[in-house]
């Protein structure tokens, strides 16, 4: 019981050391997005640098998407929905789902271990004495790089996944190139675009926040860099799935 | 203005239930170069972290230029940081950015002055310290005794009115010695600032050093100049000016007894 309780009371305490991190960045972040070149050059580190994954994963999760949708599909004679059905699940779940996985995975251990190192190397306190805020140099503008790539990323995943199930299910298997448009243009809206953009936004703001919090409270040593870099992707991972359920839930 | 630009009164500071200052007083004379020196684990980095604001101490005063450190809000803390410079001791240069760059940071952190003579600045900077042609080197392609130069360059890119180094001396080899040593004399004469060396190299510090002081036991045992300090009989300045192994400083750490612990 008395394990429980402090167990309890350690993980509120992380959540509120968190927030009170959080609020620290978002009073940085009118003076951050001044400096503009700084945040533009951590969107292509956050971003472009996580494309060719994306990209990748995108393309490959639309086929497979394709094969088992039509797999499903065909058994209800309703083939010709795959377009529909693909496009929903990519938009509304396995994009933004997917995309912040590898996110975390590749943009978020590389911030963490970024900003560990440079506390293991003095570089934070060599800031601080030369009076510059390392929260405004430093932690603000990588997690404003983070939070706009994210999204940006997971329209891009979503679109590679359509072009993937459309490989798949047109080209190979034959579904009526026509029907499978149409049918997407017919029954996915605004809406359900939204939802994915809402939760690549969300999940963007969760890895990158869990990837500078851990990196700039890294123990300064080689072990507690890579114990950081460890804890951003298994906290990212299980946050993510946990947000995924609450958004889901209050938006369907 | 008071004649001292450091203040230490009466300080006190305990970390995770060691205390490592017990009444610590001392001064840093302006315009002077001030040694701080004592065996290994005396608090001689804390001491730096305490002058800069990092962290504050559990009771005592810190005055820099007659400002209490501890008491500054955040916003006088890094005005007042904007008046000292530090050399670290790994140099701590943003590994980011060029030679060149680094030295830039703290005047394009603070200054909006034009590229110009923000050029100019750094190179005459990196031209004190002899390394004007690595000005376009990233900081992985220096030695450890060019980092700190460069770092010592940054330090003083503005001017500051203390410039503070963190064992200057460690793992240089004797040239690059020699070359900070003489660095640190005609920064502090030419510049007409004050300087605070911490530091455990008795002989190189002795060159330079207008006053020193020696730490142990959380306080200071002797201070004077390097000559009255070689002078001194007490058994521990003894010790540590002539590097003997044993003597009030113990050479072991605590331990069991040694043969009972091998023949258990």
């Amino acid at each position: 019981m008395r394990d429980f309780v402090s167990g309890l009371s350690s993980i509120v305490a992380n959540i509120g050391a968190v927030a009170l991190f959080l609020f620290r960045i978002l009073g940085q972040v009118p003076q951050a997005l001044l400096r503009f070149r700084l945040v533009v050059h951590q969107v292509h580190n956050a971003g472009a640098l996580s494309l060719v994954i994306v990209m990748t994963c995108g393309l490959f999760v639309g086929m497979v998407l394709g094969l088992q949708g039509y797999d499903l599909l065909q058994r209800f004679g309703s083939e010709s929905s795959l377009g529909t059905g693909a496009a929903l699940a990519l938009a509304k779940e396995l994009g933004p789902v997917i995309t912040a996985l590898l996110f975390a995975g590749r943009a978020g251990t590389s911030l963490a271990s970024e900003i560990g190192l440079m506390r293991a190397t003095d570089q934070l306190v060599a800031m601080e004495i030369m009076a510059v805020d390392p929260f405004r140099r430093v932690v603000a503008p990588r997690f404003i790089g983070g939070v706009i790539a994210m999204p940006l990323l997971t329209m891009i995943f979503i679109a590679i996944g359509i072009f993937g199930v459309q490989l798949i299910g047109v080209q190979q298997l034959g579904v009526d190139q026509g029907t499978f448009w149409s049918q997407m243009r017919g029954s996915v809206d605004v809406d359900d675009i939204m939802q994915g953009l809402i939760k690549g936004v969300v999940f963007g703001i969760a890895c990158s926040l869990i990837a500078v919090y851990e990196g700039y409270t890294a123990e300064p040593t080689a072990e507690g860099v890579g114990r950081a870099t460890t804890r951003t992707v298994v906290n990212s991972a299980v946050l993510i799935l946990i947000l995924d359920y609450m958004i889901t839930a209050v938006m369907l | 203005m008071t004649d001292n630009l450091v203040e230490i009164r009466d300080v006190y500071y305990s970390v995770g239930g060691r205390d490592i200052f017990k009444g610590l007083t001392l001064t840093v004379p302006r315009g002077k170069i001030t040694a701080i020196m004592g065996p290994s684990g005396t608090g001689k980095t804390t001491l730096l972290r305490l002058i800069t604001g990092q962290i504050q101490p559990t009771s005592g005063q810190v005055l820099v230029d007659g400002k209490e450190v501890s008491k500054l809000s955040r916003r006088d803390l890094y005005a007042l940081r904007q008046r000292l410079g530090m050399l670290f001791q790994n140099g701590a240069l943003l590994t980011d950015m060029t030679v060149f760059e680094n030295v830039a940071f703290p005047l394009r952190e603070h200054t909006d002055l034009p590229e110009e003579l923000i050029n100019h600045l750094v190179l005459t900077k990196l031209q004190t310290v002899g390394l004007r042609g690595a000005a376009k080197l990233m900081p992985h392609e220096l030695s450890g005794g060019m980092a700190r130069r460069v770092a010592l360059a940054r330090a003083m890119v503005r001017d500051p009115e203390l410039l503070i180094y963190d064992e200057p001396f460690a793992g240089l080899d004797p040239i690059s010695m020699g070359v900070v040593l003489r660095l640190l004399r005609k920064v502090n004469d030419a510049l007409g600032i004050t300087s605070m060396v911490v530091s455990h190299d008795v002989d190189e510090i002795a060159q330079v050093a207008d006053i020193s002081y020696i730490l142990a036991g959380g306080k200071v045992v002797a201070s004077g100049s390097p000559q009255a300090l070689k002078a001194d009989q007490s058994e521990l300045v003894k010790q540590f000016m002539n590097g003997l192994p044993d003597g009030p400083v113990p050479f072991h750490y605590p331990a069991a007894d040694y043969h009972s612990q091998l023949l258990s």
